[in-house]
């Protein structure tokens, strides 16, 4: 157990420092936050409809595109001088490579969403600082249900043909009900109803989290063997 | 008897039965006081929703069955299974429209459970993109048991949704905790109805199975000349 | 140190090895030469694990933790610094990198720039180091000269044969004879998947062996 962290530890520092030399990645999401909130906020009519209805759903469809880029380029970066194949070797333990690129992605995601959420409540004039803490919980929450099981997807879809659109095309499903529960428990959190209303949500993204996880801690080595 | 002449005959037996339904769907159960003869279109609709179900469920299956026995065969069950999937997803989809422009006097609505049936068919979809993505045999293999096991996960979050969301999709009828709410008659046609769908299931994949053999067989065949 | 028994693995229909069976002592080193397809990789990858063969199998003293490997490819992180790229890696197996291996393979001067800034060459030296950084016993090395120049070929050969004096196990495949000769104590000829002979090299130069080659994979 001990080592499993340590080594998972080890991966997903390798990885956010090949991140950092680059930061291609890194900033191509940010921009491209920015980008998807400035052209919602023209597409939208303030007449007709209030920030407030629109905001969950432009908030979730932001994040979501943004955790595509990461999630694509999580083991592009092992393939590219077959450093799998060197992990592989190694004596770690599989689950510790798939917790390892699971940290990177969480933390890859986690500062997109730090720099998307301020921008956010700037653009749509919501108050996102009353309901700070608990919108950071569902955050949180639901960015982990969908970067566990895209973790273990784009080990799949690296090694395929088309991997950029595979991934995006096999993970919609999954994303969909934690997405969906999200942006349900965003609205409410937004328009100012009390905490015991979201504690559902909360309870459904736990579950769909804690399913997931464990399933891709079981699968993830038949992902990478040969 | 080969397998692809047992899948015929199971098939031909379902699509005589399926008639059957017809006529008694239309002929021999009383018509739904509320929502009139559209109402007749559920026993289509709602028996092609479970046999997705249960493809998508039994893919997930042969997936564990797969990866722990690493015989060839499941995952050739699995494929057969997610094609025909896909087609009673199909049936599914364009039935639930049909029957809620009249009641709901609307197409399509983003209602949770008609949304979480449509990525139903959008899992089967990439499944079998997956498959059509990866050459290597034993790999496609693995990584369509990881996708099936996954989807075999996610059922169970579509199926809670139901429960979760107040909507304008009516509630599951037959699986449910209390008694069916169903009068007597119109619960006949449907179980009768789930019955045939099922068999016509079974009928399905036996042949997508034995197409599969035939064409692996195939395949070798024509690497040894 | 290393056994293999009736190693056979397929890819659909191509045969990559049939009944491969063979035992390395420690100190020994066993080149195996055969032309492009014959199975080489598949070899070292299944006597590495990578693979799981379809049949037999292949034991190495000590497990994963024991194999040094070099591969077609660097398994390096372009971005990375050579040593930050050595130091990920022995942090893999807990250990701390030791320098000394770059002076030996001359990279001290690119310690620090980055491995997509250095040569085909350079890089090669890297991965060596690499194979070398947690003290394998067993070494699998898959065409490792490709990219080295004279000098680096020279030293990284002297860096083999003190391997193979300090006890390691060597398994070295190549398709070029004159590369991997003077290092065998042991030598193999692989055609399609089969061991077509496998002996010691008992003193042979180069050219013997080249003769001894040519007969075995063109012949019956």
């Amino acid at each position: 157990m001990d080592s499993l962290l340590r080594h998972a530890w080890r991966l997903a520092r390798k990885d956010l420092l090949v991140e950092f030399r680059s930061r291609t990645a890194i900033l191509s999401a940010v921009v491209f936050t920015v980008l998807v909130l400035v052209v919602f906020n023209f597409g939208r009519d303030p007449t007709a409809v209030a920030a407030v209805d629109l905001a969950p759903s432009i908030l979730w469809v932001t994040f979501t595109f943004a955790a595509m880029l990461a999630l694509n380029r999580a083991f592009q970066l092992e393939l590219e001088n077959q450093a799998l194949d060197g992990l592989l070797l190694a004596p770690v333990h599989r689950a510790s490579i798939y917790l390892g690129k699971l940290l990177a992605n969480l933390a890859f995601v986690a500062a997109v969403e730090c720099v998307g959420l301020p921008l956010f409540a700037l653009f749509f004039n919501v108050r996102v600082l009353p309901v700070l803490v608990p919108l950071a919980g569902v955050i949180a929450l639901a960015t982990v249900g969908f970067v566990a099981v895209g973790t273990l997807f784009s080990a799949m879809t690296a090694r395929t043909r088309f991997a950029e659109l595979l991934l995006p095309v096999l993970l919609l499903p999954f994303m969909i009900p934690p997405l969906i529960w999200a942006v349900l428990a965003t609205g409410a959190l937004l328009a100012g109803r009390p905490l015991s209303e979201i504690g559902g949500w909360l309870k459904l993204l736990a579950a769909f989290d804690l399913a997931f996880i464990v399933v891709a801690f079981l699968l993830f080595p038949a992902t990478v063997n040969e | 008897m080969t397998l692809l002449k047992t899948g015929r005959w199971i098939t031909a037996v379902a699509l005589a039965l399926l008639a059957a339904v017809y006529v008694r769907a239309l002929a021999f159960t009383p018509i739904e006081r509320a929502q009139g003869a559209a109402q007749k279109i559920f026993y289509i609709h709602v028996p092609s929703a479970w046999c997705a179900m249960l493809a998508m469920g039994l893919v997930g299956i042969a997936g564990i069955l797969y990866l722990l026995l690493k015989d060839p065969r499941f995952d050739r069950f699995g494929e057969a299974s997610a094609e025909v999937g896909t087609a009673f997803s199909c049936v599914m989809l364009t039935t639930g429209p049909l029957w809620g422009k009249p009641i709901w006097g609307t197409w399509w609505t983003w209602d949770a459970r008609l949304t979480l049936t449509l990525f139903l068919f959008l899992l089967f979809l990439g499944y079998l993109l997956l498959r059509g993505a990866v050459t290597d045999r034993g790999l496609r293999a693995r990584y369509s048991a990881v996708l099936g096991i996954c989807g075999l996960v996610l059922l169970p979050f579509i199926h809670l949704s139901v429960y979760f969301f107040r909507t304008l999709h009516p509630q599951p009828i037959v699986l449910k905790p209390s008694a069916p709410s169903l009068p007597g008659s119109m619960l006949v046609t449907l179980l009768f109805s789930f019955g045939v769908f099922t068999l016509l299931y079974v009928g399905f994949v036996t042949q997508r199975y034995a197409l599969a053999v035939l064409r692996e067989s195939a395949e070798s065949g024509g690497a040894h000349a | 140190m290393l056994l293999a028994e009736g190693l056979r693995h397929a890819f659909g229909p191509v045969r990559a090895l049939d009944d491969v069976s063979f035992t390395l002592q420690p100190g020994r080193t066993l080149a195996v030469f055969g032309p492009n397809g014959a199975g080489k990789t598949t070899l070292l990858k299944v006597l590495a694990g990578l693979i799981q063969p379809q049949a037999g199998h292949a034991r190495i003293e000590g497990g994963r933790r024991a194999v040094g490997w070099i591969g077609h490819q660097p398994q390096l992180y372009g971005q990375l610094t050579v040593w930050e790229n050595l130091r990920f890696w022995a942090s893999l197996y807990d250990v701390a990198p030791a320098a000394g291996i770059l002076t030996r393979l001359g990279l001290d001067a690119h310690r620090d720039r980055p491995v997509r800034a250095l040569s085909r060459g350079l890089v090669q030296r890297v991965a060596i180091a690499r194979a070398l950084i947690h003290d394998p016993r067993v070494l699998l090395l898959d065409e490792p000269f490709t990219g080295l120049d004279r000098t680096a070929a020279e030293a990284f050969r002297r860096l083999l044969a003190e391997q193979a004096a300090g006890g390691r196990a060597t398994v070295l495949v190549t398709h070029n004879v004159e590369e991997g000769t003077e290092l065998a104590t042991d030598v193999a000829f692989m055609r399609a998947g089969r061991f077509v002979r496998l002996e010691p090299r008992a003193g042979r130069g180069a050219d013997a062996i080249a003769d001894a080659y040519r007969a075995a994979v063109t012949g019956g």
